[in-house]
C-alpha cells in the first residue's frame, strides 16, 4: 500500500535543488547539490557526522516552510513544562490563542485525548504529565518525535529523530512516522535503519552527493565509502 | 594627524583608574563641611534611642506600616502588569525609548507632580511608585525574553505570535521574572517609605516627624518596623499569596485620588507651559530664549554640576566599600556563622532608603554633601558587597590556597574584580537618580531646585528640571552600558 502512494504521486515534485551551495555558520558544507523530491517519496540521508546532513535537512526545512512537521536532532523542548504542553505545541499554530492559553492552564479534553493517543503509540503516555527535564534523553525524543507528529503535515523533516531510542522502539517510532505522513525525509546514521524504512538513499560525502538510488539498489560497499575517510 | 586611540577605556584597569580620577576631581570641588558642632553628642542621643526604642502609639505605628505595604503592593501589582504589557513590545525603539524615559524620572519626582494632579491621595503615591517601576520591570523582561533558548520556539509551526510566546519564551523566562519582581518588591517599599517624607502617610512620615524633633526613641521603634518588615518578606511574601495581598490592600487603602478636573486640565494646558508662552497667541522667541538662559545660569547648570560632582564622589565611595566589606559575606574568608553577622550588616544597611540616612546624616553633621555621599556610598556599597560576596562563593579556590589578605589580594579579587565593574556600573545610573532627589533634603543637587518650583507652584520650571534629571539620567544609563559592553562585562540583571 505504501508503495502505491509512492508510484501515484511520483510525478509531484515537492521540491528541487539545482547545483545549490549550502554553507553553515558561514563556511560553505555542502555544494553542487541537485535533487528532486517528490511528494510521497520515503528519504534518507546518510553519510558521517559533520558531512552536511543537518544543513541540507534545514534547507528544505526552509523551503517548505509552515508545510513540514519537523523534529531536530536536539529535542530543544521547554524544560519547565510538562510532556503533554510539549507535545500540544506542535498544534498551536491551529487553535486559537484563546483555546491555547486555557489549555496551558487546564488541559481541555480534546487536545487531551489526541495527545494520548499519541503518547501510547509512542509509549510514553506514564510520562506525560511529568516536567520534561525529569525524563530520560530517550523520553525527551520521543516528546519531540510527538510534538512532530502534532503538528499533522503531510511532510515529515527529522534530523536523526530517533538516535537516543533503542532499537525496538526505534522502528515501531520510524513506522509510525511513515504511517501519518505521505512524504518523510529523515538524516539517519543508522543505515540497516535507512535500508528498512526508506525506498531513497542519497548518500552525502566530502560535501557532495555521492549517491542518490533507490534503497535496494544501495550496496554494502556504497555505504561503508561514506563513513571510511579517503 | 593623530589617530583616535583605540585602546582607550577597554580594560578594566582603566575604566577603574578614570572613574577614580574623575571621582577625586569632583572631590575637590564637593562641598565637604562638617558644620553641626554637636554631631557626637546627637549621635550618642541616637545610640541610646536605638536601645529604648518607644512604640508610642501602636495604632499608629501599624497603621503607618500597613499604609506602607499597602502603597507598594498596589504599586508594584500595577508596574508588573504594565511593564509585562511594555515588554511584549520591547522591540520597537519607541518603546524602549518611553520605558527609559519614565524609569529616569525618580518616583519621589513623580509623587511631587502626581499629587499636584490628585491631591496627597492613595492614588498620587500608587502612580508614583509604578510609573519608574513599570520602566524598570519592562527592560528586565525584554532583557529576559530575549534571552532565553530560541530553539523551543523555532521548532514550531509558526514561531511568531502570542501562542507561541505563551508556550515557550513565557516559561523559560518566568522563574527570572518572579525572582526579580520579589527583589523590586523590597525596593518599593522602601520607595513607599520615603514617599512619606514628601506628605504620603506611610512610616516616612513618621520617621521624618520623629527625627526631626529629636525623638530618636519613636524613631527607633518605626526604624525596627521597617527593618521587620523587609527582613521577614522572604517568609510571608508567597507568590500564590500575593492575590489576596493585593486585594487586602485595595481594602485597606483604596487606590482613590481628588479629582479635580478643571484643576488638572490647567495643570497641563497652563501650570507646565514656559511662562512666556501662556496666554499669547504667537510664540514670542525672545522673552523663551530669556526665559531658559536664566533658568540655565541660575538653576540648571549649578544643579547638574552639583548633581555631577555629589554622584561621582559617592560612586567612588560606593566602589571602596563594597571592596572593603563583600568578604562579609563571602564563605572564602569566613565561616558560616561569622558571615551571617556580617551579611547581616550588609542586609541592614541595605535596607534603610538613602534618602533616610541622609537625613540622619544631615542631622549630625550639618548641611553639606558629606552626609549624602555617606548615605549614598552605605546603602550601594552594602547591595554590592552582598552580591559581590554571594558571587565570590562560587570560585574554587585550591586546598593550599593562601589565607587572609594574600587570599584577597591575590585569589578573590582578581577574580571578581569584572563583577564588581559590572554591578558598580549598573549601580551608577541608580546612584545618579538618588542623587537628584536628595537636593530636596537641602543640597544643591536638581532636586533642590525641582522642590522649590514646586513650593512656588512654577510647575513650569520644574517640568523643565525634571527633564534635565531624566536626561542626565539616561545618559548614565547609556554610557553605563556602552562601557559593560566595549568590556564585556556581565549584562544580566541584578538580583538579591
Amino acid at each position: 500500500m505504501l508503495n502505491n502512494i509512492t508510484t501515484e504521486a511520483a510525478n509531484e515534485p515537492l521540491l528541487s535543488l539545482n547545483n545549490t551551495r549550502l554553507s553553515y555558520q558561514g563556511v560553505a558544507v555542502l555544494q553542487d547539490i541537485t535533487l528532486t523530491i517528490a511528494a510521497g517519496e520515503r528519504v534518507a540521508l546518510v553519510g558521517r557526522s559533520g558531512s552536511g546532513k543537518s544543513t541540507l535537512l534545514k534547507h528544505l526545512r526552509s523551503l517548505l516552510a509552515q508545510q513540514v512537521a519537523w523534529c531536530p536532532q536536539q529535542p530543544g523542548l521547554v524544560p519547565m513544562l510538562s510532556g503533554y504542553h510539549n507535545i500540544y505545541m506542535g498544534g498551536l499554530a491551529r487553535r486559537s490563542a484563546f483555546y491555547n492559553v486555557c489549555n496551558l492552564i487546564k488541559p481541555l479534553a480534546t487536545p487531551r485525548a489526541e495527545i494520548a493517543k499519541l503518547a501510547n503509540q509512542l509509549d510514553i503516555d506514564d510520562q506525560l504529565l511529568k516536567r520534561v527535564d525529569n525524563l530520560s534523553g530517550g523520553q525527551q525524543q520521543r516528546i519531540a518525535i510527538g510534538r512532530a507528529l502534532y503538528q499533522q503535515q503531510k511532510i515529515f523533516l527529522g534530523d536523526e529523530p530517533v538516535s537516543a531510542l533503542d532499537s525496538f522502539h526505534a522502528y515501531s517510532v520510524l513506522s509510525l512516522l511513515i504511517h501519518y505522513h505521505d512524504t518523510v525525509i529523515l538524516a539517519l546514521h543508522d543505515t540497516e535503519q535507512a535500508r528498512k524504512v526508506c525506498n531513497r538513499i542519497i548518500g552525502l560525502k566530502g560535501g557532495r552527493i555521492a549517491f542518490d538510488l533507490p534503497s535496494e539498489l544501495v550496496s554494502c560497499e556504497q555505504l561503508n565509502t561514506l563513513y571510511c575517510s579517503e | 594627524m593623530m589617530t583616535r586611540p583605540v585602546n582607550f577605556l577597554n580594560t578594566p584597569r582603566q575604566l577603574s583608574f578614570a572613574l577614580a580620577l574623575a571621582a577625586i576631581a569632583c572631590l575637590l570641588f564637593a562641598d565637604l563641611d562638617i558644620s553641626a558642632n554637636q554631631a557626637g553628642r546627637e549621635l550618642l542621643r541616637m545610640g541610646q534611642g536605638l536601645i529604648a526604642p518607644n512604640f508610642w502609639s501602636l495604632s499608629t505605628i501599624a497603621h503607618s506600616a500597613f499604609t506602607t505595604l499597602a502603597f507598594a503592593l498596589q504599586g508594584m501589582a500595577l508596574a508588573a502588569t504594565a511593564g509585562f504589557a511594555l515588554a511584549l513590545l520591547y522591540r520597537f525603539a519607541a518603546v524602549r525609548g518611553f520605558c527609559a524615559f519614565i524609569r529616569a524620572i525618580h518616583e519621589l519626582f513623580w509623587a511631587l507632580i502626581f499629587i499636584q494632579l490628585f491631591g496627597l491621595s492613595p492614588l498620587a503615591g500608587l502612580l508614583a511608585i509604578a510609573l519608574p517601576y513599570a520602566g524598570t520591570l519592562a527592560k528586565i523582561y525584554g532583557e529576559l525574553f530575549e534571552e532565553t533558548d530560541a530553539a523551543p520556539r523555532n521548532n514550531l509551526l509558526r514561531s511568531a505570535g502570542f501562542s507561541a510566546f505563551v508556550y515557550t519564551t513565557l516559561p523559560l523566562a518566568l522563574r527570572p521574572m518572579l525572582q526579580y519582581t520579589s527583589y523590586r518588591f523590597e525596593c518599593a517599599i522602601r520607595s513607599s517609605i520615603v514617599l512619606g517624607f514628601i506628605g504620603l502617610p506611610t512610616l516616612g512620615y513618621h520617621l521624618e516627624t520623629a527625627l526631626g524633633n529629636g525623638q530618636y526613641n519613636d524613631a527607633a521603634a518605626l526604624l525596627y518596623v521597617l527593618l521587620a518588615i523587609v527582613v521577614s518578606l522572604r517568609w510571608w511574601l508567597k507568590k500564590a499569596l500575593f492575590p489576596f495581598f493585593l486585594l487586602a490592600a485595595c481594602i485597606y487603602l483604596p487606590p482613590t485620588g481628588q479629582f479635580n478636573w478643571a484643576n488638572i486640565l490647567r495643570f497641563f494646558s497652563e501650570d507646565i507651559i514656559p511662562a512666556p508662552l501662556r496666554h499669547s497667541v504667537s510664540i514670542d522667541f525672545a522673552a523663551l530664549v530669556n526665559w531658559l538662559c536664566l533658568l540655565w545660569q541660575q538653576q540648571i547648570a549649578p544643579g547638574v554640576v552639583s548633581t555631577l560632582i555629589l554622584s561621582q564622589s559617592a560612586l567612588l565611595l560606593t566602589a571602596a566599600l563594597s571592596l572593603c566589606w563583600f568578604p562579609l559575606n563571602s564563605k572564602q574568608f569566613f565561616s558560616p556563622l561569622k558571615r551571617s553577622v556580617g551579611d547581616g550588616f550588609l542586609i541592614i544597611a541595605r535596607t534603610l532608603p538613602e534618602y533616610l540616612l541622609a537625613f540622619i546624616g544631615l542631622l549630625l553633621l550639618g548641611p553639606s554633601m558629606l552626609p549624602a555621599i555617606l548615605a549614598l556610598g552605605l546603602h550601594n556599597g552594602a547591595i554590592i558587597a552582598h552580591l559581590l560576596g554571594r558571587f565570590s562563593g562560587n570560585i574554587a579556590l585550591r586546598d593550599d590556597a593562601c589565607t587572609g589578605k594574600n587570599r584577597y589580594f591575590y585569589e578573590v579579587l582578581p577574580r571578581v574584580y569584572r563583577q564588581f565593574l559590572a554591578l558598580l556600573l549598573y549601580r551608577w545610573e541608580v546612584i545618579m537618580r538618588e542623587t537628584a532627589i536628595l537636593g530636596i533634603l537641602g543640597i544643591g543637587t536638581l532636586g533642590f531646585y525641582i522642590d522649590s518650583a514646586f513650593e512656588e507652584f512654577r510647575f513650569d520650571r520644574a517640568m523643565l528640571l525634571i527633564g534635565c534629571a531624566a536626561f542626565l539620567n539616561m545618559g548614565v544609563d547609556g554610557l553605563a552600558h556602552w562601557l559593560r559592553k566595549r568590556l564585556h562585562l556581565n549584562t544580566t540583571p541584578e538580583t538579591l
